[in-house]
């Protein structure tokens, strides 16, 4: 599957990096062999924690504007030029992708309940109002990277670049993305009951910074 | 003696032995040794004498010797899981920062 997304990725954008979240299996070398930059954890750590490894090695080379897409295969390549251009052409820092706005997202009934509970407990804690909270496809500004501390290691880290959103009072906008929930992508994905793990961590990082 | 008396000495008495093993393999310091030891001799006197939990629960306001115990124990463990909870959190994080440092170190290798 990585090497799909990966080739699929590098046909338009040819920078693109992987941050192999301690795999025990092929995961990086394929990656690699489709051409990506792999950043490596040598242990999992969560994926709050390998994007802010990925932000702080783009930002180290220099890029302009960073785009974080999901390596399951959920998300598709032609939404990115969408996600880009606010950033580019009408000086966003941040863009996220929503699930919601968009006509083809197929998300599954359980999902989207979650999605939605997870979308107003978000106006509530962290006063921001989105229409999915918790899209990994989003791109974002050097600007806006350099801001935006990532703390949490785990799946909370949506929530807590929304609250870095608002505290460092970043433009940011919505656009609609396609989300494609294959057997695959759902097995990798976060149960549903995770939501509440996910919701405690960010609350219990909120007060603790 | 009641049973739950001569249970609660005899796990104290094997609490003292880990101490003990601990202090041997140096794995704590005399100062803390002396800390646990005097812990888990205390657990033994004070189950012993109940009486004197029974005066200490009078100055606390409470009624039983018991309930003294054990709403003490309700804090102070409460008290070591925050202590517990916030260590393991600054060890997850300078995990983190540890696997991150090294993956960018190797990275910028390549």
């Amino acid at each position: 599957m990585i090497e799909r997304v990966v080739e699929a990725v590098r046909s338009r954008f040819p920078r693109t990096v992987v941050v192999d979240d301690g795999s025990t299996d092929d995961t990086a070398l394929a990656a690699r062999r489709a051409g990506a930059t792999v950043v490596s954890h040598l242990i999992n750590r969560g994926q709050g924690a390998a994007l802010r490894t990925g932000f702080e090695y783009v930002l180290t080379r220099g890029a302009d504007v960073i785009v974080t897409f999901d390596a399951d295969g959920q998300h598709q390549v032609e939404d990115i030029a969408a996600l880009v251009a606010p950033i580019t052409e009408r000086g966003f820092d941040v863009v996220l992708g929503s699930r919601f706005m968009a006509a083809g997202s197929q998300v599954p009934m359980g999902r989207k309940i979650v999605l939605k509970c997870a979308v107003w407990f978000t106006r509530l804690a962290s006063q921001i109002r989105v229409t999915d909270a918790h899209s990994g496809l989003r791109a974002m500004s050097r600007r806006a990277a350099e801001c935006i501390r990532i703390r949490q290691d785990g799946m909370a880290h949506a929530s807590e670049i929304l609250d870095e959103i608002v505290r460092h009072r970043l433009q940011f906008c919505e656009v609609p993305v396609r989300v494609l929930y294959t057997p695959y992508s759902q097995q990798k994905g976060q149960s549903s009951l995770a939501a509440f793990r996910i919701a405690l961590d960010f609350l219990l990082g909120k007060w603790r910074n | 003696m009641l049973l739950i008396q001569v249970l609660i000495v005899l796990f104290a008495g094997f609490a003292f032995m880990r101490v003990v093993v601990r202090l041997r393999r140096q794995m704590i310091g005399r100062g803390e040794f002396f800390v646990w030891a005097c812990f888990w001799a205390a657990v033994a006197a004070l189950v012993l004498t109940p009486r004197a939990t029974q005066w200490f629960a009078r100055v606390l306001g409470v009624g039983r010797g018991a309930d003294a115990v054990f709403y003490l124990a309700i804090v102070g463990l409460s008290y070591l899981n925050f202590r517990l909870e916030f260590k393991l959190r600054t060890l997850q994080q300078q995990i983190t920062q540890l696997v991150r440092k090294l993956a960018l170190e190797k990275a910028d290798q390549k």
